[in-house]
């Protein structure tokens, strides 16, 4: 969009930002799971646990077949309905989701297997048993051991890309982003409430956070932007997984080493200066 | 007893009634408060005992001069990076003000370079408390970056003392995506052999708590820090009741297993040097 249009934008107060906010945290739209069973049918089969702790229900994991090819699947589920979103902690991960998520990474790593991460999630948990339990530490031991996973990783942001909770599964090779999904650093009624002591002009702050699909693609921070695909759509999910097939397969044919330095360089470019 | 001694307060209630106007022959500006048990200080006994309360043991923040100087071996400080400064990369709106007054203080919320810890040749990195509450914006994660990729290359352990109250809103995404790209030059680090060391000091939250403070070998903390990643508010928000009082000091985090010890200011110094000695860096000359 041109400067130009992005003034008259502001004087008709319209915020297309918080339009696709709200459209990310819309109820009605298709959850991880959703995604995995009309991408990959019944040959799902679902892997629970930590091994630490517990098995966080906000993280759903487990492996499914990509045509012919077994890949790891791991998605932050938001629920369907009241029930479900309990359950899941309306797809807030507590520390041993991120762990849950790192194991089956590993194992993954182990039998070489593509991983796809599906995230849509308004942010990691904050409350007490999570910071007892080191959501930081959860976390950052993501970040660090996904930039050196040897086996490929590719990351679809499907609703709201909630901060560190989100990049706990975003270190990939590429990541991509439904046309109405966001990922930012903040909330933008958090932005709004903590700069402007307002959290009503949580528009205004989502207009300045730069957080919609094409503000990302537009900032080369991820790398391709998805047609929103409807529920019956079946043939838009058959081209996404085509795509995601696709991806998989050119990642698989480098040699490890250098899949994890295109990793690295990646994000190493993102505000690297000179 | 020291000369001062006499208008050193000898408990809380003392301390409260003792308002440096009271005392004679001594200058306002010499005096400081203690925020946790409101004892009026001396500056020149702040300075002898590296800024911490005589009375409680309270460790006042540090600026970034006073933290390297108490670290780094007399004048073997050379800085790194020093130019690269802060932007308005995404045009957000009062963020241009917000950065011509911090920038009042330094060009950036984290200050890198290589010094001698005990004769050992360390990079070290320091945040700064006084740059927008030593918030990580590009600039600081790829100064952060960069001095890893340097002790890579060189060979060297890293030492970095952490002071944030997280991610830099005002650059958006981009600042997020700093916790990733510093993860990955700490990973890179970590893969040489060599050795990270984090010293936690009040507050480290968010998401520098959620990338570099939680990936040292060995993670140290200052008495008393706040060590969070969602800070106390927010949790108080989510949760409607009060926390315990420990909650998130680095006692509690040291207790649920997160940071390996809590080590007070005096001898942080001395045991940072045996760590570098023990994992086999030689002192130089
Ligand atoms: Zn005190």
């Amino acid at each position: 969009m041109s400067n130009a249009a992005k003034e008259k934008d502001k004087e008709k107060e319209s915020f297309p930002a918080y339009e696709k906010v709200m459209a990310a945290r819309d109820s009605k739209k298709l959850t991880a799971v959703d995604y995995i069973s009309k991408m990959f049918g019944d040959s799902f089969i679902e892997l629970h646990g930590d091994r630490r702790f517990s098995d966080d229900k906000a993280v759903v994991g487990g492996i499914a077949m990509l045509y012919d090819t077994p890949v790891t699947i791991i998605g932050i589920e938001k629920g369907r309905n009241t029930k479900e979103r309990v359950e899941r902690n309306f797809g807030q991960a507590h520390p041993e989701g991120y762990r849950k998520a790192l194991r089956l990474m590993k194992q993954a790593e182990k039998f070489h297997r593509p991983v796809l991460c599906l995230v849509d999630t308004s942010g990691a948990y904050p409350g007490i048993g999570a910071e007892e339990r080191g959501q930081g530490q959860a976390i950052a031991e993501n970040l660090m051991e996904m930039m050196t996973l040897k086996t490929p990783v590719l990351t679809i942001v499907i609703g709201e890309g909630g901060s560190g909770g989100a990049l706990a599964l975003a270190v990939a090779d590429e990541v991509w982003m439904l046309e109405n999904s966001v990922y930012s650093v903040i909330s933008p009624e958090g932005c709004a409430s903590i700069l402007w002591k307002d959290s009503s002009k949580a528009p205004q702050a989502a207009e300045a956070l730069r957080m919609t699909a094409q503000d990302l693609f537009d900032l080369r921070v991820i790398e391709r932007i998805i047609r929103q695909p409807r529920a019956d759509d079946q043939a838009m999910f058959e081209s996404l997984k085509l795509l995601v097939s696709r991806t998989f397969e050119k990642n698989l044919a480098l040699d490890t080493a250098e899949l994890t330095e295109q990793r690295y360089a990646r994000f190493r470019r993102i505000g690297a200066i000179g | 007893m020291d000369f001062f001694a006499f208008v050193k307060p000898k408990n809380e209630l003392e301390a409260s009634s003792n308002k440096p106007e009271n005392v004679p022959f001594v200058p306002e500006e010499m005096w400081v408060k203690c925020p946790k048990c409101n004892a009026m200080l001396l500056t020149t006994d702040m300075e002898e005992n590296l800024h911490v309360c005589t009375h409680c043991g309270h460790h006042f923040r540090l600026s970034v001069r006073q933290r390297i100087e108490l670290l780094a071996d007399r004048d073997s400080f050379r800085e790194h990076d020093a130019e690269l400064t802060a932007k308005n990369i995404l045009d957000f709106p009062g963020y241009d003000a917000k950065l011509e007054k911090a920038k009042r203080n330094a060009n950036e919320s984290v200050c890198c370079g290589e010094c001698r810890i005990g004769g050992i040749k360390t990079v070290l990195c320091v945040m700064n408390a006084e740059f927008m509450m030593g918030s990580m914006g590009t600039v600081t994660g790829e100064k952060i970056t960069r001095a890893f990729e340097y002790a890579t290359d060189a060979g060297l352990p890293v030492v970095v003392c952490t002071v944030s109250g997280g991610a830099r809103m005002q650059e958006g995404i981009l600042s997020l995506m700093q916790m990733a790209k510093t993860s990955g030059a700490v990973k890179r680090h970590s893969d040489a052999g060599l050795l990270y060391i984090t010293i936690l000091t009040d507050p480290t939250t968010g998401g520098v708590t959620a990338s570099f403070a939680m990936e040292g070998d060995i993670i140290l903390a200052e008495p008393d820090t706040l060590v969070a990643f969602a800070g106390p508010r927010v949790i108080e928000q989510t949760m409607r009741q009060k926390l315990p009082r420990d909650f998130q000091t680095s006692e509690f985090v040291l207790q649920k297993g997160f940071i390996d010890a809590v080590v007070s200011r005096d001898k942080l110094k001395s045991t940072v040097a045996r760590l570098l000695k023990m994992h086999g860096y030689a002192e130089v000359e």
